[in-house]
């Protein structure tokens, strides 16, 4: 069996940032594995600009966003493998991983980094009725389909739901010269970044119909038409408001799910919300030395805070590895309420704790004119007006050790959004 | 020209196919569609009836029975997974126990082994997910659970392998009686010429019947919709769940698949359209709905996809299966719908041996009867897998991550006999694509496999024949144009 440090699942932006920041932190043997061919997970196929504001000041494209952290990963010569799937990941950290080359062999960890990232919803999920012709696409297969390897699925294109891989591939698919009839969204809110919505939609003429959904799908070996309807506050489509669109293309662009079929083997604990590994203060989870950064641990809106988040992950697995990090212990409880849906991390131990932590959440609706607040215990002691919130963008509130040490004794932190 | 052309390459076509390949006889099978199993046998409940639904003496329920023992031996000789996992018939309304009673007493007399009656406690005791209404339970351990797609493929690769041919994307157009005593088979693909027709065409068996019989028949294609849920949820229930009978056939079922998903469905509705393989919301609705009458807390969230199957129902409810009688040297195997699939395996022996007795048909000396699937390295040790790998490399590169299906199995299953040319072709051989993300990932690494093993152009690569290509041209930068 192999021995290193510390095995980071992932070669995406996750478990790029990861590695250089516990090599960083002094940790000497890291192996990154990766599934793909090359570095840098779906940033790839994101050919479009837009990364980096945050971190590089700039705008960059995917594929030169990963660049960036696969440079500093080459420079610190970070080891790594590619065409390598992780097969199993055990309670004890034994990891077993298989490829062309390699064969299937098991290396014993450290401390394991899991950033496996997300995937997105498939048709079958979302129970659309209809055919189950050629023609309908998970929005990020679309995008690999034309970015990567060059061909286009049709000419004709119905979207369905506005996340931001969809609203992407409404500009990208339009570039192309195909004519994108619509983008349907079952929720009453887009969820997709507003910048995507007027860059994507807006500026093409691209009409995006909130509070709709696709109610059948026509063509028997290859899709012809949908139908979309309006749908009550409950979702139910409403008769009377079908609508249909010709069409040879149905992107999907319906959610995206964090991929956690190795860490729920392994043991690992997953909200139910994010459907990410529930984690603490330092970003591990219940299992001792398996830490989460990413989208494995839930869906973020913007990279720049995945590498912010994943550099915490390979700071806090380096010190487990070195023996700097005190037992995991949960003295106080993150709670989300009151529009806000879940927080990562979930709880708290001050003795592990940064002097700033971030805490990141999403809410449940749009929210405008209203205020984000923080209760310690049952005090308020953050209240942050916000003009508008949406479920599409990540929100965060930043909490600081200074302040937590004043409250001796303190059990539950609250986040929740306020109309006043 | 053929000794016999069998019209159909689902179940029932490919099981007489190989039954028939154990004879020195020259046989071809015709089949509309571009893959094996595109029909009734693509989209059904996969299970293996134990056999006391069918009436008393009808030749439905002698075959499912006759059918449901040969099924282990079967299952052995071609590698098609196959589970013993019990059925269970759920009563929930105390007024109904008695027809529980009715069905073990047919069962009875259909020859069903080792059936008993459960009380309430008994049946939450093999299956505490049944709904707290339950009343009592007709226990049939000798119901099973099959990969339909398996099963089909590995009896016609079976025949296949055995000299039977197989031609595909060839739909029979119309058939007569030549002058020559002999079938003419038009066809889009030319005629063919056989001196025995098997009319083995599900949905579409009247049809053909029609072309040469005064007596018709009519079959009405009933559609089903179903559920399938992710493995993940795939013990909610370890038997097969079945409410009791109706008119309309056997209910909305829940069950494990023998690869470990959970099956929810079917709705049962009849429709004219023998195409209309389309769900629909009321139908979803529907089953939804009635599976939770029998079984409770079902991870209705974790569906993975939906689809509709058609069965072929006869007006009489019952395999048609014989020459017909106004049309010599013409074999009906018409009305297969359920317990068809249970019942493959003996209605391929009995039409294999009505034409060996009509024929005279004399055994093959050198006939294979068995058949290896594609290997399945996930039940292999490390230290045979690597083996594996270093052999042929293909096995250590994973292409669809949902289900771990290697590259290896894929060139497998491209190039075994009858292969597949289509992404559901082998979705249906290796079940790459049809786990919980749906081929969303391993669909554009499939095509670049067929690209290559194939030689077909990635515009030329289908989902499932016909017109469902899956990319129409290049992008304008491969095309050479302007960006």
């Amino acid at each position: 069996m192999l021995n290193y440090d510390i095995v980071i699942v992932g070669g995406g932006p996750a478990g790029l940032a990861a590695a250089v920041a516990a090599r960083d932190a002094g940790v000497d043997k890291i192996l990154i594995l990766e599934r793909d061919k090359e570095l840098g997970g779906i940033l790839n196929q994101c050919i479009h600009n837009g990364f980096g504001l945050h971190t590089f000041k700039e705008e960059l494209t995917g594929p030169e966003y990963a660049y960036r952290f696969i440079e500093k990963v080459l420079a610190a010569d970070i080891e790594y493998k590619l065409n390598t799937m992780v097969m199993d990941i055990s309670k004890d950290r034994v990891v077993t991983a298989m490829s062309k080359e390699d064969g299937m062999y098991q290396i014993k960890a450290g401390a394991v980094i899991l950033a496996m990232g997300c995937r997105e919803r498939p048709r079958g999920a979302l129970n659309i009725p209809g055919y189950r012709p050629a023609g309908i696409f998970s929005a990020g297969t679309a995008q690999r389909l034309v970015n990567i390897e060059g061909y286009m699925p049709g000419r004709e294109v119905v979207i369905l739901g506005s996340g931001d891989i969809g609203l992407i591939m409404a500009r990208r698919m339009t570039l192309e010269g195909a004519k994108v009839k619509v983008v349907a969204e079952l929720m009453p809110y887009s969820g997709g970044l507003k910048r995507n919505i007027v860059q994507c939609l807006d500026d093409f003429g691209i009409p995006l119909k909130l509070s709709h959904t696709v109610v059948d799908i026509e063509g028997k070996e290859h899709l012809t038409a949908v139908t979309i309807a309006a749908v009550d506050n409950k979702g139910k489509p409403i008769p009377g408001t079908e609508e249909r669109y010709t069409c040879d293309t149905l992107l999907l662009s319906c959610g995206l799910i964090p991929e956690n079929e190795l860490s729920r083997n392994a043991g690992v604990e997953m909200s139910p919300i994010t459907s990410g590994p529930i984690v603490n203060e330092s970003l591990e989870t219940n299992i001792p030395g398996v830490f989460a950064c990413g989208n494995v641990l839930h869906v973020h809106d913007l990279v720049d805070y995945v590498s912010e988040e994943a550099l915490r992950a390979g700071q806090n697995a380096a010190k487990y590895v070195k023996g700097q990090l005190s037992e995991a212990k949960a003295d106080i409880e993150i709670v989300a309420t009151d529009g806000a849906r879940y927080t990562v991390p979930s709880t708290i131990n001050i003795g592990r704790m940064d002097d700033k932590l971030t805490v990141r959440f999403r809410v449940g609706a749009v929210y405008k004119d209203s205020y984000v607040s923080v209760y310690f215990d049952d005090e308020r002691v953050m209240h942050n007006k916000k003009r508008i919130m949406a479920p599409g963008e990540m929100e965060q509130v930043i909490l600081l050790k200074d302040k937590l040490a004043e409250k001796p004794g303190l059990k539950k932190i609250t986040v929740k959004i306020e109309n006043e | 020209m053929y000794d016999v052309v069998i019209i159909g390459a689902g179940v029932s076509g490919s099981s007489i196919a190989r039954e028939l390949s154990r004879y020195n006889v020259n046989a071809c099978v015709l089949e509309k569609c571009e893959d094996l199993c595109e029909g009734t046998t693509k989209a059904n409940s996969a299970i293996v009836h134990a056999g006391f639904d069918a009436p008393e003496g009808s030749l439905m329920a002698k075959l499912n029975v006759q059918g449901n023992e040969m099924m282990d031996q079967i299952c052995k000789d071609l590698d098609v997974p196959f589970k013993r996992n019990g059925s269970l018939v759920v009563c929930i309304h105390k007024e109904a126990l008695d027809g529980l009673k009715e069905l073990y007493d047919r069962g009875i007399k259909n020859g069903v082994k080792n059936l008993k009656i459960l009380s309430r406690e008994e049946a939450l005791e093999l299956e505490p997910n049944l709904s707290d209404n339950v009343e009592g339970a007709l226990y049939a351990p000798t119901g099973g659970i099959v990969c339909p797609f398996k099963l089909n493929i590995a009896m016609a690769e079976n025949a296949n392998v055995n000299g039977v041919e197989f031609r595909f994307n060839t739909e029979v157009e119309d058939i007569s009686k030549g002058q020559d005593g002999l079938w003419h088979l038009r066809t889009n693909n030319g005629e063919y010429v056989a001196k025995y027709v098997v009319n083995a065409a599900g949905v579409y068996a009247d049809k053909f019947h029609n072309m040469v019989s005064a007596k018709k028949i009519h079959i009405t294609p009933r559609r089903g919709d179903y559920c399938l849920l992710d493995k993940e949820v795939g013990n909610h229930v370890t038997h097969t769940i079945f409410p009791q009978p109706t008119k309309l056939g056997k209910g909305v079922l829940v069950t494990p698949t023998v690869h470990g998903n959970l099956l929810v469905g079917p709705t049962a509705v009849d429709i004219s359209d023998k195409e209309g393989t389309n769900t629909t919301k009321e139908g979803i609705d529907d089953l939804i709905e009635k599976a939770n009458d029998h079984v409770k807390n079902l991870p209705l969230r974790k569906v993975i996809t939906s689809f509709a199957g058609l069965r072929a129902h006869e007006d009489g409810q019952e395999f048609i299966i014989g020459e017909v009688e106004d049309a010599e040297c013409f074999i009906d195997c018409a009305g297969i719908e359920s317990p068809g699939l249970s019942a493959s395996p003996a209605i391929g022996e009995m039409v294999a041996n009505l034409l060996k007795e009509k024929m005279g048909l004399e055994e093959k000396q050198n006939w294979i009867g068995t058949r290896k699937d594609i290997l399945n390295p996930a039940e292999l040790s490390i230290e045979e897998r690597n083996e594996l790998i270093k052999k042929n490399p293909a096995y250590g590169n994973i292409i669809c991550r949902c289900e771990s299906i290697s590259e290896g199995e894929i060139i497998d299953a491209i190039h075994r006999p009858l292969g597949a040319r289509s992404l559901d072709g082998i979705k249906r051989r290796t079940r790459a694509g049809m786990g919980r993300c749906q081929g969303g990932f391993c669909s554009p690494k499939t095509m670049e496999i067929i690209h290559r093993e194939l030689g077909l152009d990635y515009e030329k690569i289908t989902k499932s024949g016909g017109r469902s290509n899956i990319v129409i041209e290049r992008t304008k930068n491969q095309k050479g144009g302007e960006a």
